[in-house]
Formats: structure tokens, C-alpha cells, sequence
């Protein structure tokens, strides 16, 4: 039986500047079941960082959450004590960063920082240290007992990044944001970490909220697949279906500007032509329409709902085209 | 691999191997034995007059020669490193951790608070030291005591600046944001986490401290601010070999000399620790 982790249920978040409000996110919906693999794809600035740090309550202080709710197990964490959502972070809900040279403290031995993250548990120095060496062989760091004892410089971005894999689980959290943890490293690093990724995934059968804009990773390690485009969901299903049979524009155009997708010998490589929109001050009708090749009259005049495509599936698509489509 | 080792130990073999280090450290470390030990080394009672032998110039009996009331300026000079110590050290170790702590406040905390203790430390920043001297000695009078203070209150801020300073860059670093995500605390944060980034940096500022401290006291002795004239300090010294300079230059030597040294001998140490407190230094060296 699936079992609802996460949900994000009609979020809204803004940014206030001196040049207006930043509407940020724009009324997001979607959820994470209990030990499954969700990826979110979007290109920068389309506001995946902005709603990690909405589920961690992480945010800079101009933010201000217009509508909306984050329900993890069923608590709006939007309004729970700072306490409370405190003691969630590290323990119920852990995070990866992207960049593996800046995660760890260089001032202090990854012994001495696994000891630390480990500050809820009661268990003595000795067991966690004991701890602390499991969780890095089963990353794949040889001699964990030795390694525990260098500093952060003695290890290469794999490793480093690996290591923040091993202590962001080591709490066996129920939910893993993993924030582009691959995009610093180079290919054959990136197929080792998911592999790893993967395997601790399936022992602790923890979700993942796997952001990243490398659509061949997420089609190798997500279940279910979310595109956001400029502070909205765009598309979400499943990985397979969006992959195979794209119903927006933006995620058809994501995936022919995928390079590992091109499969004759261009001199330049397929862009999307033109800019993300202005967030602070949004443009009428379709967020995509400015560069999209198939806008319609009545892409300006409204936006497109977030509408379900195929009901076994979970397949949904903000576009007016699919409602042609549907019409017809 | 020197994974073995301890931290401190570490830190330790990296100075002595480096030869500036070494010989920081034989200063610094022979001025402290000084200071221990001065009641065994001095040879005579640095407080004792004889009339009979007064401006006598170096001689075995006395390797200083004696001043204008027949006192031992060697003996003088040994006790002098006591008097040096004790105003140096708690001056020093207090304003660096009073100015770590209200530094990290200030870094860490709201806004408001940032500014009021910026506030005061650029306050407290504008007067000049020997004139703030002044004016503290005129209200209490003048003691060992009063010149800690003094140098206390004016080497805060420097403190507290460098503290904050580190703790804004390091507040929006990658690994404390990743600590926050991680569930730790506002303590852990600044206990566990920063202190430690920071630390270094102010203990190495605090070694090149020192000497500067030690000019101040011979300073403020030499204008007759500082301890009490039976007190053999090095600014005392200084002031009276100063009067008697054409007569006997050796007395100025016996003032000057070890402050020279003892600047010296902090300067070279504080600047090998700093290479060295660095881990990520400390290994490619």
C-alpha cells in the first residue's frame, strides 16, 4: 500500500524585493510516497531551490508563503514550532548539496563531524564512531577507521560528496532531499553515486526528493518525474511516460536539448530560444509562451490549469494544447 | 600519516620545524621560564638598595650593572618579565575571549544587536590608547591592574571585528547551512562548528598581541602610568636609564633589550603558528 510522505498542496512562495513582490513559486502541487524516488527537473531559476529550503524552512528572510501547505506525514510543517521543526531536520528529513567541496567544515576531522550529526542519539563515543565507519563503507570509503581521522581536503569531490550521502542517511531519515548532488562531479563519478544513492535508498527504503537537471540521471533513478518551469509545475508523472511521451512543450524541448538524447553529429547544440520570464513582474497568460513554437491566441489570454492526462499514470500537463487534443 | 598524533602535538612539531618558529619559541619560552622562575634565577633582590655600588657599569658581580640606587638591573630585568607576563597574559587572553564572544554575537545575532556592539567597539576604537591610559589612571591611580584594563578595553573591539568578521562569512557557508539543514542547534552551530574556524585566526592575532601589550606596559611604566616604581618592570627600567643615558647606557639596554626580544620572540612565533594552525596548510608543508 502507498503511503503519502510528502506533500506539497498549492504552494506559493514570494520574495520581497525592492522591485516587488517575486512570485517564486506558483501554486505547486505534488506528492512523494512513502520509499519512492521522485526527481524534479527544471532549469536554473525555475525555483527548485527556493522549495527545498520551503520543505526544510530554510528560506532567506524576505520570504513570505502566500497560500499553500508542505505536509509531511500529514503535519502542515509550515506552521509548526521552529523547535519542532528543528528536531525534523537531520532526523525525519536529511539533504545532499550540490557542491561536495563546500558541505563539510574544513576545520574538523569527518570523525569528529559524524560525531557530531549524531548529537540526538544517546549511544556512546565508541558506538557511534562504530556508526560512523559502517555508514562510510557502505559508500564505499575503504578504510573507514583511517578515514575517519583526515580532514575534509584529503578527499576528492567523490569521496567528499559520498561522505555527505553517508551522513545525511546515517539518521535512517524517511525523506532524502538530494539538491543536484551530482551536477559538481564529473560522469563516471555520477554513475557511482547514484549506484550508491540507489542501494542505501532500497536498505533504509527512504524517499527521495531527487533535483537535478541532468535528465538521463533522473530517468535512471526516479519512479516519478516533476518539470518545473519558472516557479511552476509544468508536468509531472511517471518518469517513463514524461520521458516517452512528453505533453508540454517546455519538457519536449528539455528533453531535445538533452545531449545524450541528440543522435546525429549538430555543430550547435539545440537551445531553447529566448528567457525565463520576469517572476516579479509575470507576463499574462502561459508562463511558456514567449518561447514556445506552438503558442495560441488562448495561451495569452489565460493559464492553463495543471490538468491530468492519464488517470493510471498520474500523468498531468499544464498546457492548452492537451486540451485541444482532449476536445478533439 | 601523522593521523596518530593530536592535534596539539601536531601543532607543536610544526613550529619547532620551522627555524623561525624554533627560535620564537625559545624566546618566548625562556621569557616564560623567566617570569616562573625569576625568585631562583635573580640573582640578587631586585628591590634591595646598596648605595655603596650604585651606577656601578657590567661587571661578573653584576652582568647589567647596578642602577642610581645600587638595585642589580639584571635581577631587575629578570623580575621585569614577570611584571611583563602578568599584565600581557590576562590582558590579552580576556579582550580575545570577551571579543570572540561578543564577536560571534554580533555576527550571528539580529541586526539591531550588530549594530549597538559595533557601535560601542568603534566607540571604544576612537580614543587613543595612551590617552584613554590617561584618563583611566587619573580616576583609579595607577597599578598593574589598571594598565590590564586599559589594554583590555581598547584591544576588544579588535577582537570582536575579526570575530565577526569571520562569523558573516562563515553564517552563509555552504557547511553551516548544511548543519542547519541537519537539525543543529544555534549552540552547535557557534560551539561546534564555528569556534573552531575561528579560533585559529584569533589565537595567532593574540601571539602577535603579546609584544605589543609589552611595549604598551613598558610604555605606560615609562611615563610613570603603569605599576608602582619599587616594581621592577621593563618601562621603569627604561625610564630610568633614559635619565641617566650619557652616564650609563647599559641601564637602557637592560630595559630595552628585552622588550626588543620579547617582540621579537612573540612576532616569529605567532607568525609560524599561523602557517601552521591551518590543516589545510599544515599539509602541504
Amino acid at each position: 500500500m502507498t503511503e503519502v510522505l510528502l506533500e506539497i498542496d498549492n504552494l506559493s512562495v514570494d520574495y520581497e524585493t525592492g522591485r516587488g513582490d517575486l512570485k517564486a513559486l506558483r501554486n505547486i502541487s505534488f506528492s512523494l510516497n512513502k520509499g519512492e524516488i521522485v526527481g524534479i527537473v527544471g532549469e536554473s531559476g525555475c525555483g527548485k531551490s527556493t522549495l527545498i529550503s520551503s520543505i526544510l524552512r530554510l528560506t532567506a528572510p524576505n520570504t513570505r508563503f502566500r497560500e499553500g501547505e508542505v505536509r509531511f506525514k500529514g503535519r502542515n510543517l509550515l506552521n509548526i514550532s521552529e523547535q519542532d521543526m528543528r528536531s525534523l531536520r537531520g532526523s525525519d528529513i536529511s539533504i545532499v548539496f550540490q557542491d561536495p567541496m563546500q558541505t563539510h567544515n574544513p576545520v574538523l576531522t569527518i570523525g569528529r563531524q559524524m560525531l557530531d550529526i549524531q548529537h540526538r542519539s544517546s549511544a556512546t563515543k565508541a558506538e557511534k564512531l562504530h556508526r560512523a565507519a559502517e555508514m562510510l563503507s557502505a559508500v564505499g570509503i575503504p578504510d573507514p577507521q583511517a578515514r575517519l581521522k583526515q580532514f575534509p581536503h584529503e578527499f576528492s569531490g567523490g569521496m567528499r560528496q559520498r561522505i555527505a550521502i553517508a551522513m545525511a542517511l546515517m539518521s535512517e531519515p524517511d525523506l532524502l532531499i538530494a539538491d543536484e548532488p551530482t551536477t559538481a562531479l564529473d560522469a563516471t563519478l555520477e554513475v557511482q553515486i547514484i549506484e550508491h544513492l540507489r542501494s542505501l535508498q532500497q536498505d533504509m527504503n527512504c524517499a527521495v526528493l531527487f533535483i537535478s537537471h541532468h535528465l538521463g540521471v533522473i530517468a535512471e533513478l526516479c519512479d516519478r518525474v516533476v518539470v518545473m518551469y519558472a516557479g511552476a509545475v509544468v508536468e509531472s508523472g511517471d518518469v517513463r511516460e514524461i520521458f516517452g511521451n512528453p505533453k508540454h512543450p517546455y519538457t519536449r524541448r528539455l528533453i531535445d536539448c538533452d545531449p545524450g538524447h541528440i543522435k546525429e553529429r549538430a555543430r550547435v547544440l539545440p537551445t531553447i530560444p529566448g528567457e525565463v520570464p520576469d517572476l516579479a513582474n509575470l507576463p499574462k497568460g502561459c508562463i511558456f509562451r514567449e518561447r514556445c513554437d506552438q503558442a495560441m491566441p488562448r495561451c495569452t489570454a489565460s493559464v492553463p490549469p495543471l490538468q491530468t492526462i492519464a488517470e493510471i499514470t498520474g500523468h498531468r500537463a499544464a498546457c492548452w494544447l492537451n486540451h485541444e487534443e482532449m476536445a478533439s | 600519516m601523522t593521523n596518530s598524533r593530536s592535534e596539539l602535538t601536531q601543532i607543536v612539531v610544526g613550529i619547532v620545524r620551522d627555524p623561525l618558529g624554533l627560535v620564537g619559541l625559545l624566546i618566548v619560552g625562556s621569557i616564560v621560564f623567566c617570569a616562573i622562575f625569576a625568585a631562583w634565577i635573580a640573582p640578587y633582590d631586585p628591590v634591595a638598595m646598596n648605595i655603596q655600588a650604585r651606577l656601578e657599569g657590567p661587571s661578573l658581580a653584576h652582568p647589567l650593572g647596578t642602577d642610581q640606587l645600587g638595585r642589580d638591573t639584571f635581577s631587575r630585568v629578570i623580575m621585569g618579565s614577570q611584571v611583563a607576563l602578568k599584565v600581557a597574559l590576562p590582558a590579552v587572553f580576556g579582550a580575545m575571549f570577551i571579543g570572540l564572544a561578543l564577536g560571534m554575537i554580533a555576527g550571528y545575532g539580529p541586526k539591531w544587536l550588530d549594530n549597538l556592539l559595533m557601535l560601542l567597539f568603534d566607540t571604544l576604537r576612537s580614543f587613543p590608547t595612551v590617552m584613554f591610559a590617561l584618563a583611566v589612571v587619573a580616576l583609579v591611580g595607577p597599578s598593574l591592574q589598571t594598565v590590564v584594563l586599559v589594554v583590555m578595553a581598547t584591544s576588544i573591539p579588535t577582537y570582536a571585528r575579526v570575530a565577526r568578521t569571520q562569523t558573516l562569512s562563515l553564517r552563509n557557508s555552504e557547511f553551516i547551512l548544511a548543519e542547519r539543514a541537519m537539525g543543529a542547534s544555534v549552540f552547535r552551530i557557534l560551539g561546534v562548528h564555528m569556534l573552531p574556524n575561528i579560533i585559529g585566526v584569533l589565537a595567532v592575532l593574540a601571539a602577535m598581541d603579546i609584544p605589543t601589550v609589552i611595549a604598551l606596559e613598558a610604555g605606560l611604566s615609562f611615563l610613570g602610568l603603569g605599576v608602582k616604581p619599587p616594581t621592577p618592570s621593563w618601562g621603569a627600567l627604561l625610564k630610568d636609564g633614559y635619565a641617566l643615558i650619557r652616564q650609563t647606557p647599559w641601564l637602557v639596554v637592560g630595559g630595552g633589550l628585552p622588550v626588543i626580544l620579547a617582540t621579537l620572540g612573540f612576532t616569529f612565533f605567532g607568525e609560524t603558528m599561523r602557517d601552521v594552525v591551518d590543516p589545510k596548510l599544515r599539509k602541504q608543508r
